[in-house]
């Protein structure tokens, strides 16, 4: 990593020292350029795809990293003006490529150092593949001010963008790391080679510029058009989605735009996948919010510190005119890729980012509650955890509902499922059906406890002189339904044997007794 | 029942000679089919249900014909129950509303498959889920299961109710801790369900309700009265395809919204509909639900329309199969009862209207009740007996008719039950009227006539041998003549003579002998019955199931003979001065199945608080009472003089 931080350093340096008069107008730029490529064009900006208006000739960002912003930082970049994208500055040009010139230098200079070192070591894979993100990047930036370089002296640069096609197209190109990554041709992406030849660099820049100035039917065939409504006579794209989370993830059915209104923009894997999404130019350390990064680049020097650049970039100015940007999955086959029949755009980038996930990535984060419930996106798995193991409306067939409506609509829909009573309820409600019963039992026989003997035989709970009474009363009588009655009640006490209550001092008799029962 | 004291020496020494057909058939009795052998036994069971018994003693034969004849089984003990599927194993009714408490094991005790198909738990508690587990297990083709005033029974024990899947009628009235949850288990596991009460299962709502509409196709009755239901599952209810009886008594969830919404895919089988003491329900309401239940034959709106308005009375016009329609509590627009009369020339039960109105225009009134109407008059309530001679049931309590309204009604032959208590005017010349008129006479109420005395009674008793029911309290004229001639009456279950001071032991003893049906019997301040009385009804009336000894002579021993009838269940013995606290509690030991005992406060102390516990464990409510010792009985007229004064306050 350290490589690739001194050689951007160095490059930082190459860049402020040309960074003077006109220059200056580059220097951002170059370094917005540079860093979102770093991003690897996470947050792929209008300037990049809509290049018609050169971000060179826009004027100057208000401080160094804000043009580094992704919030859809289009203001003053795309604000056409017409004095500065009308005059041609020759001294420009060629301040620009003299900066050009010292930037290949250097990305020529690593890749060197690569290749040396290589040789000596296996080296650590990592480190390698930070030094050819930076070559990657590095070479972006500079193919991109070549070609608004070039494209400045395009008389057709005059025209409203949308008017050029081919511009339009490139700018597509450049915008999709794809379209550059594949070089529109089936060429392998430059991300999968650990060594990335001079040649095969220097072909791809070539073909590029080439492409500004061949003709048109040419560009069509090496440019493949990102855009879906790229005029080969799409069909409407019907809104339909089944899924319910991919319409979590942003795309609103409602929606509904028509195709072609909109600038279709899809991301590599890599980028969707990269933990940090802003880098501070200076140490190259990551961050996941803009504000991080704002707060961090304090530490950086006083020049950061000021209101201008701590405050957040606006995005008002502008944001009329930019254009609807919609992202596309990198996933082939998958219904949010470009190239499928019914291609469904997600809406922003966090939308890439949750799709990406939820549908081509394992699912990592599980439940440790439940153990069962796997998620991808760190957030489902903190929203499942929030309700896990209050699903107490049960089914018959196992399944578990949260509510109660729920559980109804699917024993409505299925033919034998039956509403699960919870076991623990069951076993609470007849504990409390049986201790209900067995009260006034155990309050009886509580009563009859204090009787020295307490057999099975009901008269002889009796008040000894009760019972004489009752047996005086009884004589001329018939008996039988004082045993019964005795009987009767008597029993359901032994039912109840293993009645936590059952405290009866004759505890060990009444077991007897049952047993002689 | 029968079975229990089958063993008993005593007793088959004592029914052993008994006479008439029983013996006759015992020899010939293997030639005899068993169709024709039940015959004889139902038409000797209708006689006198004891004969059985008598009949099952006399050999091997008749017991085992007898084991086999038996359907119902009403045992007195849950503790029976064995023994008694096993001596009946073709019984197929179990009827435990004699059985105040039966715990789960008495209900495990029942052999597996039996042939029971109908049981009833709808008077006992003591059994919880595990009881009715064990009972689904054992008897499979149950189809017929009461398990009213549960009120401790929830969803675990529907969840075992849901286990009998032949079941086609259920009732779980006031099991309070039932929720959706139990519900949706019958509603699953009972696909066969025809009848279901849910009244007053306040636990349920609209999701229950409505998954049981769906799954339940075949209900045919469905009682929802005090229950939670709304528009919501209204709807899905009303279209259950076969549904014909919906009582919604006191659903304060229905409103005009619920019955507006009803459209024209609700079922058109419904036939019996009652509406009353829905708060929420007006006119408007009705009109609108009439438009979609076009076969309905009874409609019950007492208490939910405020007032009768003649869009209402129009719209019921377009009922035209409606027979009953019940208006209780309802005030009436002029128009809307004329239109009302005009259009149901069919209906057969109308209350609280004026008689004018019915009189003229419903001539085959069979039921009328116009209690306390104080401003009829004599006139009109001849018109009554005149107009409508196919009246069956007339309630005329506290009104102004007298011996011509009585001779009016004469005409009315069909007459089986006729209240005219608190009418003073009337007396022994208006019923021999009745007596020489009415010779279906089930059910007199005399109740405070003061004028009438021994020969009117004499008169009904005479005229009336299928009388079933008589109350001449406070008839203070009445003397053991009337007892004796009501002792003909061998149908009579019911007897109140509460308040005459001149009937004594010897008429009771009378009534005892004859009328061995007897289960009721309200002889409170007659002062002259005395132990005697008591000793003829444990011989002889041992369906006594209710009895009133309040201000008698009775003493304890008395009590203790009385208390060997094994079905008595209701006491009063308040104000006797021959009871003694301990001949009270033997005789409360020896009733075992004893449920509810009102007696005088000052006992409660004076018995072993622990007897009292035994008692009521086994299933008995204690009632206590602490009124005045009040002897003298006034004059019917100063009665209804201070109870008038009484309501003017």
């Amino acid at each position: 990593m350290e490589g690739g931080m001194s050689s951007l350093e160095t490059a930082m340096k190459a860049s402020s020292s040309v960074a003077s008069g006109t220059a200056r107008n580059a220097d951002p730029d170059q370094q917005t350029v540079r860093s979102n490529s770093v991003e690897q064009f996470y947050f792929p900006r209008p300037g990049q795809s809509l290049p018609g208006i050169p971000p060179f000739f826009g004027p100057p960002s208000s401080s160094l990293y804000l043009a580094n912003d992704n919030e859809a930082k289009v203001g003053n970049q795309f604000e056409p003006n017409p004095s500065q994208s009308t005059d041609w500055d020759p001294q420009a040009i060629v301040s620009n490529l003299t900066f050009l010139e010292q930037k290949i230098k250097q990305v020529k200079d690593v890749v060197q150092s690569i290749s040396s070192r290589e040789n000596q070591v296996a080296g650590g894979s990592c480190e390698l593949a930070a030094k050819q993100q930076l070559i990657t990047a590095d070479l972006t930036s500079i193919i991109i001010q070549l070609i608004t370089t070039a494209g400045s002296l395009l008389p057709s640069m005059k025209n409203p963008l949308s008017s050029n096609p081919a511009v339009r197209q490139l700018s597509n190109t450049l915008g999709s790391p794809m379209g550059f990554g594949m070089n529109a041709n089936q060429r392998p992406s430059v991300d999968s080679k650990t060594d990335i030849p001079d040649i095969g660099k220097a072909s791809g820049y070539e073909e590029l510029i080439n492409s500004l100035n061949t003709t048109q039917d040419e560009r069509d065939d090496l440019i493949k058009c990102p855009n879906p409504c790229g005029g080969e006579g799409s069909e409407p794209t019907p809104m339909e989605d089944h899924d319910v989370k991919e319409s979590d993830d942003g795309d609103h059915e409602g929606e509904n735009l028509p195709p072609g209104s909109y600038v279709v923009l899809q991301l590599e894997k890599e980028e969707i996948l990269a933990p940090h999404t802003h880098f501070c130019l200076i140490c190259g350390k990551g961050f996941k919010r803009d504000a991080n990064l704002r707060m961090h680049m304090r530490g950086h020097g006083d020049e950061y510190k000021t209101a201008a650049a701590l405050a957040k970039p606006t995005k008002d100015s502008g944001s009329d005119h930019a254009p609807v940007t919609r992202y596309s999955c990198p996933f082939v086959g998958c219904k949010r890729n470009k190239e499928h029949k019914k291609f469904q755009p997600l809406k922003t980038i966090l939308c890439v980012k949750n799709h990406y996930k939820r549908s081509h990535c394992d699912k990592s984060y599980t439940c440790s509650r439940c153990n069962t419930k796997k998620f991808s996106v760190i957030a489902d798995l903190k929203t499942h955890e929030k309700h896990c193991g209050r699903d107490k409306w049960l089914c018959s067939c196992g399944t578990t509902f949260s509510r109660k409506d729920k559980l109804f609509g699917h024993v409505a829909l299925f033919q034998g499922h039956t509403p699960a009573l919870p076991m623990d309820d069951v076993k609470v409600s007849e504990a409390s059906e049986q201790q209900q019963d067995s009260e006034p039992m155990n309050e009886i026989s509580r009563s009859m406890g204090c009787f020295p003997c307490s057999s099975s035989d009901g008269i002889s709970n009796l008040d000894m002189k009760m019972a004489d009474d009752a047996r005086g009363y009884y004589s001329p009588l018939s008996f039988d339904p004082c045993f019964g009655a005795l009987d009767d009640f008597t029993r359901p006490g032994f039912d109840i044997s293993e009645d936590p209550f059952s405290f009866l001092p004759s505890g060990c008799s009444y077991v007897q007794q049952n047993g002689d029962n | 029942m029968a079975a229990a004291a089958a063993h008993r020496n005593n007793k088959r020494r004592r029914f052993s000679p008994a006479p008439g057909p029983t013996s006759a058939t015992a020899p010939p009795l293997d030639s005899l089919a068993d169709e024709l052998l039940f015959l004889v036994l139902d038409r000797v069971a209708a006689a006198d249900p004891r004969a059985l018994k008598s009949f099952a003693l006399a050999s091997r034969a008749c017991h085992a014909a007898e084991s086999r004849h038996r359907r119902l089984l009403r045992p007195l003990r849950a503790d029976l129950i064995p023994a008694a599927l096993a001596r009946y194993p073709s019984a197929s009714r179990l009827d435990l509303s004699l059985c105040a408490r039966v715990p789960d094991a008495a209900l495990a005790a029942a052999p597996s498959g039996s042939s029971l198909r109908a049981v009833d738990l709808s008077r006992s508690w003591g059994f919880g889920a595990a009881g009715l587990a064990a009972l689904a297990g054992a008897c499979p083709d149950l189809a017929d299961l009461d398990l009213s005033n549960g009120v401790h029974l929830g969803d675990a024990a529907a969840a075992e109710v849901a286990r009998m899947r032949t079941l086609q009628r259920l009732s779980l009235s006031r099991c309070k801790p039932l929720t959706d949850m139990g519900l949706g288990c019958v509603a699953v596991g009972c696909p066969d369900l025809r009848e279901l009460s849910l009244k007053w299962c306040l636990g349920l709502t609209d999701l229950g309700l409505h998954l049981l509409a769906l799954k339940c196709k075949k209900l045919t009755s469905l009682d929802l009265s005090y229950t939670m239901i709304t528009k919501e599952s209204f709807l899905a209810i009303m279209k259950l395809p076969n549904l014909q009886v919906l009582p919604l008594v006191g659903c304060i969830g229905i409103d005009d919204d619920a019955l507006g919404s009803l459209d024209k895919e609700c079922s058109k089988s419904l036939q019996v509909l009652n509406m009353s003491h829905c708060q929420n329900v007006t006119d408007v309401g009705v009109s609108s639900m009439v438009k979609s239940t076009p076969n309905l034959l009874e409609l019950d709106l007492s208490y939910c329309c405020p007032q009768v308005t003649p869009s209402m009375g129009r719209s019921l016009q377009t009922i035209t199969k409606l027979r009953i329609l019940k208006l209780e509590g309802c005030k009436f627009m002029a128009d809307g009862l004329k239109a009302i009369g005009s259009s149901c020339v069919s209906i057969r039960d109308i209350t609280d209207v004026s008689v004018a109105a019915i009189t003229s225009s419903c001539t085959s009134l069979i039921s009328l009740r116009m209690e306390s109407c104080s401003h009829v008059s004599s006139g009109a309530l001849q018109l009554i007996g005149k107009n409508c001679s196919h009246l069956e049931e007339l309630d005329l309590t506290d009104s102004d008719l007298d011996d011509e309204g009585l001779k009016a009604l004469a005409g009315c032959s069909n007459l089986s039950s006729l209240k005219i208590g608190i009418c003073l005017r009337i007396s022994d010349e208006g019923l021999t009227h009745i007596g020489k008129s009415c010779p279906k006479l089930g059910d007199i109420d005399l109740y405070r006539c003061g004028g009438i005395s021994d020969d009117g009674v004499i008169q009904i008793a005479q005229g009336s041998p299928m009388l079933e029911s008589i109350n001449l309290s406070y008839c203070t004229e009445i003397t053991d003549r009337s007892l004796m001639s009501l002792s003909k009456c061998t149908k009579l279950n019911t007897l109140e003579i509460r308040g005459c001071p001149r009937v004594s032991s010897a008429g009771l003893s009378e009534i005892a002998m004859g009328c061995r049906l007897l289960s009721k019997l309200d002889i409170k301040k007659c002062f002259e019955i005395n132990d005697v009385g008591m000793l003829y009804l444990s011989q002889f009336s041992h369906s006594l199931r209710q009895i009133n000894l309040s201000y008698c002579s009775v003493t304890d021993i008395g009590l203790l003979s009385l208390s060997s009838i094994c079905g008595l269940q209701n006491m009063t013995i308040v104000h006797l001065a021959g009871i003694t606290p301990n001949g009270l509690t033997a005789a409360l030991m020896v009733c075992g199945g004893l449920t509810k005992v009102k007696l005088h406060e000052a006992f409660k102390s004076m018995m072993p608080p622990h007897m009292l516990k035994n008692v009521e464990a086994r299933g008995c409510i204690f009632q206590w009472i602490n009124k005045p010792f009040k002897v003298e009985v006034e004059p019917c007229d100063v009665w209804k003089q201070q109870s008038q004064d009484v309501l003017v306050r």
